[in-house]
């Protein structure tokens, strides 16, 4: 039974570890993204609909990816060389993406699908107890943590890394420096936009095998507060998604203890531990301005300073 | 290389201000025929369909006041905030928490034929939406809590709350198990305004709120200091402007404009609580602020082109079998197309391989 838990926990954490990851990224080049929940939603419609066209997985799961990278392409071009608003791009990011998601899904609403399954890794997969717990999980699951130990590697161990770092402390800095700011802040906001996509094929084509309106039900937002809880590092994105993944997986189990609570009430949990996570971590203004990236959120051109 | 160059104006264009809502609109018109042909459908039959069908009679035009009238009023209550930088985002959770209160005080009175039903339904759908907003501002102003994030997920727990109000304690006890509230009574509906519409008094409420907006904008001290913490936030620091009173200002302002939208829904064309209660009015009222220039009158006329957007996409949805949600895709669009168009407010567009004569005007920073 709690290894039942555990590693649904672990099932309902990999979207956000990717989505959170990807905007790790982005706003540690100073852009902030806020268009998540749309790009999410998008790449779940896009992979479920190759999935259920061609039965091709890695192919759904790519194209998951492509269009939540297409997602922030808009928001790059908006941001980056407009020079417009990033909370307002962001916003119009998540509205388009929900309408257009909801547009082109419409035909694929009743369809069924076979979903990704856990790997069944020879001798390990058969172990007792840690089996179960850590080698029976699918690809892109594995896929998640290889991300983390990328993106953690790249950002802090990568001379790549420290120049995307610099471009979000000061970005005039770096561009004195002779390194291209708009083209670094591309390809963060790409990245990001691909690993959304990434985290909402997995919520359609892994975690629950169909596609629905509006299935990825917050979790962009979700990811969103995970990077301010995370204060903007990676082993604590990790852990944050498994406590949100818990707090949706609590739903499920509270019930079955025998505690008679309105189930609405249930479902609230992650939404209601989202802000009093984001309480306790905000409450400490100095961890905040310590370790957010200085110039995030503020518009850039290089003739303006 | 890029075949243009973006340079910085010495002043804003105020002629670009008002020109690019327009550019926007005519590019999303433009993308939206490309978008039809793409679908099979005739550019012109559907343009038909979508932007002339659901206006041309009386009724559809009190259709079109019904669905601006909310959207006017909820962008006008954000506008305050969004002037100051305070992004209220979770108006939709606010319209929700607004007619759970206004529905609440249906219901408890729902015997009673007094006309102090109704006003008494908008104090507490005010109450309510302010309720919901303050929890943002709280947390802001006591632990620096992101007000985008938290409004946010608010917006889902209200949600919930309604869902769990109509499955449960509220339900109609006649309704054969439906998840719906009892259908209000007659004291508890909003006259309606003109014969052969439904258009509603809950326009009222809107036109009322448009009036206070525009005195409060043009003469009050505390809309000027937001409005320069928006535009110079340091000037604004050092000018010692209270900055907790605007963030409770623009949240509370924006929750009772929102939780007054609910309870007109409510009480107006739905007469009842059940699931779904808006088509979204409270994200598409971000557009409408942002499509207004947040300015009063800017917000009116943006509200009358969402609502002909929603009513578009239930014509196409009709006509020409659609489905309906190509109306947010119009306007996500719209709003691209004007942060978009708006970079022409502060730079002008140069072609690169020209002359630099600019650069002898236009200084070096």
């Amino acid at each position: 039974m709690l290894i039942l838990i555990l590693t649904a926990t672990v099932a309902a954490s990999i979207p956000l570890v990717y989505a959170a990851l990807g905007e790790l990224v982005v706003e540690k080049s100073g852009v902030l993204n806020l268009g998540v929940e749309g790009m999410m939603v998008i790449g779940a419609v896009c992979a479920f609909m190759v999935a259920a066209e061609t039965g091709l997985l890695w192919l759904a799961v790519l194209a998951g990816a492509v269009a939540g990278a297409l997602m922030a392409l808009i928001f790059a071009v908006l941001t980056l060389s407009l020079m417009a608003n990033q909370v307002a791009s962001g916003l119009a990011l998540t509205i388009f993406g929900v309408g257009l998601s909801a547009f082109i899904g419409q035909a694929y609403t009743s369809v069924a699908l076979d979903g990704l399954k856990g790997l069944s890794l020879p001798w390990l997969s058969s172990l007792p107890v840690v089996g179960k717990l850590l080698f029976s999980y699918d690809i892109l699951a594995y896929g998640a943590l290889l991300a983390f130990f990328g993106v953690s590697l790249f950002l802090y161990r990568s001379r790549a890394g420290l120049i995307l770092r610099a471009v979000g402390e000061s970005p005039h800095s770096a561009h004195a420096l002779g390194y291209p700011v708009i083209r670094i802040r591309y390809f963060a906001v790409l990245f990001g936009g691909a690993m959304a996509g990434l985290g909402g094929a997995y919520l359609s084509v892994v975690y629950t095998p169909l596609w629905a309106e509006n299935m990825t039900a917050g979790r962009g937002w979700i990811a969103l507060a995970l990077v301010v809880f995370a204060t903007w590092r990676p082993g604590r994105v990790l852990l944050g998604a498994l406590l949100f993944g818990g707090a949706t997986i609590a739903q499920f189990h509270v019930q079955g203890l025998g505690v008679e609570i309105p189930s609405q009430f249930l479902t609230m949990l992650p939404y209601l531990a989202t802000i009093v996570v984001l309480v306790i971590i905000s409450r400490d203004a100095n961890v905040i301005r310590l370790n957010a990236p200085a110039s995030l959120g503020q518009v850039y051109h290089d003739d303006v300073h | 290389m890029r075949g243009f160059k973006l340079e910085p104006r010495l002043h804003p264009s105020r002629k670009m201000v008002y020109l690019s809502p327009l550019i926007a609109i005519g590019l999303t018109l433009l993308f939206g025929m490309a978008i039809f042909s793409l679908l099979g459908q005739s550019p012109v039959k559907a343009f038909h369909a979508f932007f002339i069908e659901p206006i041309n009679d009386w009724y559809g035009l009190g259709e079109l006041l019904i669905k601006a009238s909310p959207l006017a009023l909820i962008a006008l209550g954000l506008s305050v905030g969004y002037r100051a930088n305070i992004w209220n985002i979770g108006a939709e959770g606010q319209l929700t928490l607004g007619a759970i209160a206004a529905g609440g005080v249906a219901l408890w009175l729902h015997d009673s034929d007094s006309h102090w039903v109704l006003p008494l339904m908008f104090v507490a759908g005010a109450l309510g939406g302010m309720a919901w907003a303050a929890i943002p501002a709280l947390l802001k102003t006591r632990f620096n809590t992101s007000e985008i994030l938290v409004s946010l997920m608010l917006v889902y727990i209200a949600n919930l709350l309604l869902s769990w109000l109509i499955h449960g304690p509220w339900r109609d006890p006649d309704g054969y198990g439906f998840p719906q509230s009892r259908l209000f009574s007659d004291a508890a509906l909003l006259p309606n305004l003109l014969e052969g519409t439904r258009t509603h008094a809950g326009v009222l409420v809107t036109l009322l709120a448009l009036g206070v907006a525009l005195v409060f904008f043009r003469w009050s001290l505390l809309a000027f200091q937001m409005r320069v913490a928006g535009l110079a936030p340091r000037a604004a620091g050092y000018a010692g402007f209270n900055q907790h009173r605007m963030v409770w200002t623009g949240l509370l302002v924006g929750g009772a404009a929102a939780g007054m939208a609910g309870t007109s829904e409510v009480a107006g064309p739905i007469g009842q609580l059940l699931i779904p209660l808006s088509p979204g009015y409270g994200f598409a009222a971000i557009i409408v602020a942002f499509v207004g220039r947040l300015h009063p009158v800017g917000i009116v006329l943006a509200s009358l082109l969402m609502a002909l957007l929603y009513l578009g996409g239930e014509s196409a949805q009709m006509q020409l079998a659609l489905p309906a949600a190509v109306s947010g895709v119009f306007q996500g669009m719209l709003l691209f197309f004007l942060l978009a168009a708006d970079v022409l407010i502060h730079f002008r567009v140069r072609l690169t391989g020209t002359k630099r004569l600019a650069a002898v005007i236009v200084p070096e920073h």
